[in-house]
């Protein structure tokens, strides 16, 4: 029941504590090292960090939990997340998570067999005036038309 | 016209201190350093600043609120969630002016005595967290943070914390829960946050735009501002457009601006030649206007007297042809997967709403639906921890206030007249 950090992360997790009066604090951006560095939140990790932060592993779960951007299980290479809220769906974004539904042959929630690409479909990105947008990963791609997508995601190593 | 915010966001190197001073940024944190700590807090009061992140309650009389005891330290949130829908401003100024934020916040902190500053950033703004931490490194080297700014004693650290995907964190008390390493829950009012905020502390919450509008303040005067705008609703606002226009985007523009002006002429009309079916003014959780009800002054008191709100400033634009069923029924997906879940009438009313709608648009609506939202809706007001319930009440309430025949057609026909889609 081991994970091994990095040696950069466990640097990153000193500097956190500092910035704080309160070692829970560092749990949000620990749980992001952890993704960060084995690309999803797994029980081990959050074992590790409840040592490290010095409170219970529910604790952390509880948190990992709430928030959608911990991933609890492996994702795809690509996360691929449309907005599908009210600006973007306005503007055409519920064709566009069919197509790419069809596209990939998966639902939103899903990853292709491979493992390339788990689709899913997002609340407001924060990015209406570009509607409509998705998220791939950390970047945004926006004032998305079909051809754009099937050019990006056919674009993508 | 005068602009406090955007008059250089086209210049890419503006985000980059040495630009940034260029066009005479940080001049104001220089003055400011050098001014009783009263006195600024006293020009911002002048300045008629209301918060932008949606309540618009006036900034100076929200720093007032701090205790006179300045033995325990104080922290400035600085909140940069940008979670409602409609909303796109702040991460227009992380990306275009970085240091407009970040001289803001040494300008409010020095003036209230505050030596930590956090930004709490919404998860997906992985972008704008780069360039906020890279504005704050820069500010640093230069001399604007850090330890004795600018050789005036004054200490200040600002660390950037980014959230995880959940709306509810842009509630300050939730955000304060988030940024303490829990869950995003938000918790009973009283005690303020300026009492008992972030580790316990007394702590001052202020969106981004608030505070990026402080070292303009400083600059020019709080009187100066407080003109710009009207009568209890200073300066400038950010006011992004979306949906169905030719021009989508944010505009700064004069608080009590026409908002028909605003959708008309800034952002060139509606798309396709079509004509306006209806307008969600503020964001997502303010009341639906009909077309016959934009010849308004888009500024708080104003748009109250019509019963609704500029909120957090996000013009949603709906034109003809568009169902307002299936709008709605968007809406409330979005507010039952984002409630928290701790307060019940919240929890199932929300969900509650979002499966109605939901029917009816699927044509399997009851009779009697209709009445049942605006059921749900009462029994959903007033009841909770945090305002999240009442953001959903008011689409719900408003929508079916305003657009009630195409809720009964749905029910009557069996079936969504416009084919359910967009
Ligand atoms: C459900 C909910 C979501 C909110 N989301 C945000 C947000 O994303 N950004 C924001 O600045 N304020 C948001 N607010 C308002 C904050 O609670 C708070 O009033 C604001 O940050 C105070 O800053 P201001 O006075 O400068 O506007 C939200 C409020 C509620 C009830
Ligand atoms: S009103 Fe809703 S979101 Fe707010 S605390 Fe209660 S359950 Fe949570
Ligand atoms: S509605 Fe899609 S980014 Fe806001």
């Amino acid at each position: 029941m081991s994970v091994a950090f990095s040696e950069s992360a466990r640097r990153e997790f000193d500097a956190l504590f500092s910035r704080y009066p309160d070692r829970e604090a560092v749990i949000l951006p620990a749980l992001y090292i952890a993704q960060r560095e084995f690309g999803y939140v797994s029980g081990e990790a959050v074992e590790y960090l409840a040592g490290l932060i010095g409170v219970s592993a529910a604790r952390i779960e509880g948190v990992a939990t709430f928030y959608t951007m911990y991933n609890r299980k492996p994702v795809g290479k690509y996360h691929v997340q449309i907005c599908r809220n009210i600006s973007c769906s306005l503007l055409g974004a519920e064709h566009l998570i069919e197509h790419v539904s069809r596209k990939l042959g998966v639902k939103p929630g899903q990853t292709t067999p491979d493992g390339k690409f788990t689709l899913s479909t997002a609340e407001c990105l924060g990015s209406c005036g570009t509607a409509p947008v998705m998220q791939v990963n950390d970047d945004y791609h926006e004032n998305l038309t079909q051809e754009k997508i099937d050019a990006l995601l056919d674009r993508l190593p | 016209m005068e602009r406090v915010l955007t008059t250089h966001f086209a210049d890419d190197r503006y985000r980059h201190v040495d630009a940034y001073v260029e066009t005479g940024g940080y001049s104001a944190l220089r003055k400011a350093l050098g001014m009783p700590k009263e006195e600024i807090v006293a020009e911002v009061r002048k300045a008629n600043l209301r918060g932008r992140g949606g309540a618009g309650f006036p900034a100076g009389v929200k720093w007032g609120f701090l205790p006179k005891d300045l033995s325990r330290p104080r922290v400035l949130v600085v909140n940069a969630d940008e979670g409602e829908p409609g909303t796109f401003k702040d991460r227009l100024i992380m990306s275009r002016g970085p240091h407009l934020l970040v001289e803001g916040i040494a300008i409010s902190s020095f003036a209230m005595t505050i030596h930590v500053c956090y930004i709490y950033i919404r998860g997906e703004f992985v972008r704008e967290a780069k360039i906020l931490e890279e504005a704050i490194g820069e500010a640093h080297a230069k001399g604007f943070l850090g330890k004795n700014i600018l050789g005036s004693g004054f200490d200040l650290d600002v660390y950037v914390h980014r959230g995880a995907g959940a709306y509810i964190c842009g509630e300050e008390t939730s955000l304060i829960n988030s940024l303490e390493g829990k869950r995003g829950w938000p918790r009973n009012k009283p005690p303020f946050p300026a009492a008992i905020g972030a580790f316990g502390l007394p702590t001052i919450v202020n969106n981004v735009e608030t505070i990026s509008d402080v070292p303009w303040i400083v600059a020019n005067g709080g009187e100066r501002f407080a003109a710009m705008g009207v009568e209890k609703n200073g300066g400038t606002r950010l006011i992004g457009v979306s949906g169905a226009v030719n021009r989508p985007g944010v505009y700064e523009l004069p608080a009590g601006v026409n908002l028909r002006d605003i959708i008309y002429e800034h952002a060139g009309g509606i798309k396709d030649g079509k004509e306006l079916k209806a307008v969600i003014p503020g964001g997502s959780s303010t009341p639906v206007l009909r077309p016959g009800e934009i010849d308004v002054a888009y500024d708080i008191e104003s748009m109250a007297r019509i019963g609704s709100a500029s909120g957090s400033g996000g013009v949603i634009v709906i034109p003809e042809g568009a169902c307002m069923v299936r709008a709605l029924m968007v809406l409330m997906n979005f507010y039952s997967h984002e409630s928290c879940g701790q307060c019940t009438p919240c929890r199932e009313g929300t969900g509650w709403l979002a499966k109605i709608v939901r029917r009816i648009e699927e044509g399997k609506g009851l009779e009697g639906d209709v009445e049942l939202i605006l059921d749900v809706c009462d029994n959903m007001m007033g009841r909770t921890i945090c305002p999240l319930s009442e953001a959903a009440v008011m689409p719900a309430q408003s929508f079916v206030w305003k657009f009630r025949e195409e809720f009964d057609r749905h029910i009557k026909d069996q079936k969504c007249p416009y084919g359910n889609k967009f």
